[in-house]
């Protein structure tokens, strides 16, 4: 702001203001949920206490760390689509194994998800096909996969104790949930990562521009390919933690969280023409749109009215967001 | 693929020197013999489909389990119907640059709306209504258009936010599967035209292909289409209209969605809020399958049709092999991923040699 026009204050204002937004939507990000959490629960029982602060962790937990693999890959300037099937696999399979031994099913169920981040990294990384295909296909094989998977066995899944605990239990006076023993580590490891490791750098330089990345010796293909196993990887986690929540698992587990877990990326202000963003963003989405989700079961949405708020609110935020980075 | 020409006359090219050879003159007009040759080259994809569709038909005839009839292309037919309107939606929107992911939703409400307004409806009211939700098809691309430009929202999450508000709404008019169609609405397409192997679906499309396409594509606008995804910058420098193009190409992928729509309701005499939504990854399939760079600027709207019919057969002859349906939709979508990877590698050997 070199220069102050005829120091119009309102202008000025409004100028700090966008910055603000520009250089720290997280802030913004924090306010909206802080003001649609206290809003919710006067509305739905008149009063805040800790315990649906917990609730609201526990439930938000799998989408946030569904979207945090979403995140890596939107920075990458790269989409996928495969997430929501990737989890629901995942944690099929592992209930479905979890006669084995819990720790086997476990392994099973994320290096399934490892496999398909890594066929979803070579197609896009190796043979450059266009992330949102290849992750589009790579969904319907999973799809169609599962069915069959689904049909060889019989015994009905069962989700192993300890991942039920995981997705339940709170500890410390029960304000504290077990699940954010997983999540908080992973998400300081993700936010660092990004910030301060070469690898996180290059995720970002990747996204920005892959050419002068190319020249500049990164080999982009690798970086692609990382990106997209690590999403696969952490899609299946999701998948399982969200099975410990339900304490089932079933063909559908998690395919209703393929949109949320994109809208919480775009809505923590990553741009999908990748460069910018990053995952406190994405937390806080994940958590806003949890409690607008709980807002709209207290107000007895439909299904209907409910994806018609979801979307309408993506679009708003996103809109906010291009003109704001436009102005800067 | 020569390379002389070729930079030059990029957009005259897209547009396979019919109309665009006359707004855009070639230096010394070409002998037909030369027209042709570079029609089969320009066109490789698009020949390579209708091999394609070719090959898999002879496979059905030659392995089908009770002998290979008019009823086998009846159903194709009415398989492929839905599938070849969504890959035209989808189409106009890459040719020009942009991706539309809110097409399977699109079909869906029209399907219910359809559905619903249909199911007291005399015949004449049908036709009526189906005019009038083209109409509406029209406004509703233009809406997902107009937003595109005026947010500046990257196009692929603006259609993913219509996306779920359009599904929303096709929840809103229909909550679960019902509604219906007269008869005589189905007969459009499950009818047929002389003999049985000519089904009235089939000149359905092809009409839409000549009446719809084939005068937009020759025109200024359908020219503009394909500049813009081209060459955005240089379409605009050129004094085309930009953001109004952009419009027109979802407002007509709007019309392909309502047709889409209304097609499916023909098909199955039914509304389902949920019915359109496999449209969107198929139609991404058929466009890449048909020849249309995802990077935009290249391709028609014949090709996608083509491969909605060929990836359709693909179904069937899944089901003449008695191969189980869940196997089936692995198969169909590794023929996906697969057909994008070669396409996405015909586009890297095609970068590399620029």
């Amino acid at each position: 702001m070199t220069v102050a026009p005829r120091g119009l204050r309102t202008i000025e204002a409004g100028r700090a203001a966008r910055r603000t937004l520009a250089e720290r939507p997280e802030l913004v990000l924090l306010g909206l949920l802080v003001a649609l959490f206290v809003a919710t629960n006067l509305y739905g029982s008149g009063q805040i206490t800790g315990g649906q602060v917990t609730t609201t962790l526990l439930t938000a937990a799998p989408l946030a760390i569904l979207a945090a693999g979403q995140t890596l890959v939107m920075i990458t300037a790269g989409i996928d689509l495969s997430v929501a099937t990737t989890a629901t696999a995942a944690a099929y399979v592992m209930s479905e194994r979890s006669s084995q031994g819990d720790a086997q099913a476990v392994i099973v169920g994320l290096a399934l998800g490892l496999v398909i981040g890594l066929v979803n990294g070579v197609g896009v990384g190796i043979f450059r096909v266009n992330a949102l295909i290849m992750t589009l296909g790579m969904s319907g094989v999973t799809l169609g996969g599962l069915d069959v998977y689904a049909e060889s066995t019989n015994a009905p899944p069962a989700v192993p104790s300890a991942i039920h605990s995981l997705g339940t239990n709170t500890v410390l006076g029960g304000y504290v949930p077990v699940s954010l023993f997983l999540w908080l580590p992973l998400a300081v490891v993700i936010v660092l990562g990004l910030r301060s490791s070469g690898f996180g750098r290059m995720i970002y330089a990747v996204g920005d521009n892959p050419v002068a990345c190319r020249l500049a010796g990164i080999r982009v293909w690798q970086v692609q390919v990382a990106v997209y196993t690590l999403c696969g990887l952490l899609a299946a986690l999701a998948g399982i933690l969200l099975a410990g929540v339900n304490n089932a698992a079933d063909l559908g587990l998690a395919n209703d969280l393929l949109l949320p877990a994109i809208a919480a990326v775009v809505i923590g202000g990553t741009s999908i023409f990748g460069g910018t963003g990053g995952y406190v963003g994405t937390a806080l989405g994940a958590l806003i749109l949890t409690v607008l989700d709980n807002l709209l079961t207290l107000a007895n949405a439909s299904q209907a009215v409910r994806q018609i708020i979801y979307g309408a609110i993506i679009l708003l935020l996103a809109w906010i967001y291009a003109r704001v980075s436009e102005s800067s | 693929m020569s390379t002389a020409p070729k930079d030059t006359r990029a957009v005259g090219s897209a547009a396979a020197g019919t109309g665009a050879a006359a707004a855009l003159p070639p230096p010394g007009a070409p002998s037909l013999v030369h027209r042709l040759g570079r029609y089969v080259r320009r066109q490789a994809w698009v020949t390579g489909a209708w091999v394609l569709l070719a090959l898999i038909l002879i496979l059905g005839v030659a392995t089908h389990p009770t002998g290979f009839s008019s009823f086998d292309v009846q159903t194709l037919v009415l398989g492929s119907a839905p599938l070849a309107f969504a890959a035209m939606a989808q189409s106009v929107v890459v040719i020009s640059g942009g991706i539309d992911l809110s097409v399977g939703a699109a079909i869906s409400v029209f399907n219910v709306a359809s559905a619903r307004l249909m199911e007291t409806a005399s015949f004449p009211q049908a036709i009526g209504i189906s005019f009038a939700l083209m109409v509406g098809g029209l406004l509703l691309g233009s809406m997902n258009g107009i937003l595109v430009v005026v947010t500046r929202v990257p196009d692929i999450v603006v259609t993913l936010a219509t996306s779920f508000v359009l599904s929303g709404i096709a929840l809103l008019i229909l909550g679960s599967p019902g509604g219906g169609a007269p008869l005589e609405y189905g007969n459009l397409v499950l009818g047929s035209v002389g003999t049985d192997w000519v089904p009235e679906g089939l000149v359905v499309i092809a009409a839409v292909l000549v009446l719809v396409w084939l005068p937009l594509r020759l025109s200024r606008p359908g020219l503009a289409l394909y500049a813009i995804g081209s060459n955005r910058s240089a379409a605009f420098l050129s004094g085309v209209r930009v953001a109004r193009t952009r419009v027109l190409s979802y407002a007509m992928a709007g019309f392909f969605a309502a047709l889409g729509g209304l097609a499916l309701t023909a098909t199955t005499a039914n509304g389902n809020p949920v019915a359109g939504s496999i449209y969107t990854l198929q139609s991404f399939a058929a466009v890449v399958l048909g020849g249309v760079l995802l990077s935009g600027g290249r391709g028609g709207l014949v090709g996608p049709v083509v491969a909605a019919f060929v990836l359709t057969q693909i179904t069937s002859q899944l089901s003449y092999w008695q191969v189980e349906p869940n196997w089936a939709q692995v198969i169909q979508g590794a023929i996906v991923v697969g057909v994008v990877l070669i396409g996405g590698m015909a586009i890297l050997l095609r970068g590399r040699r620029r």
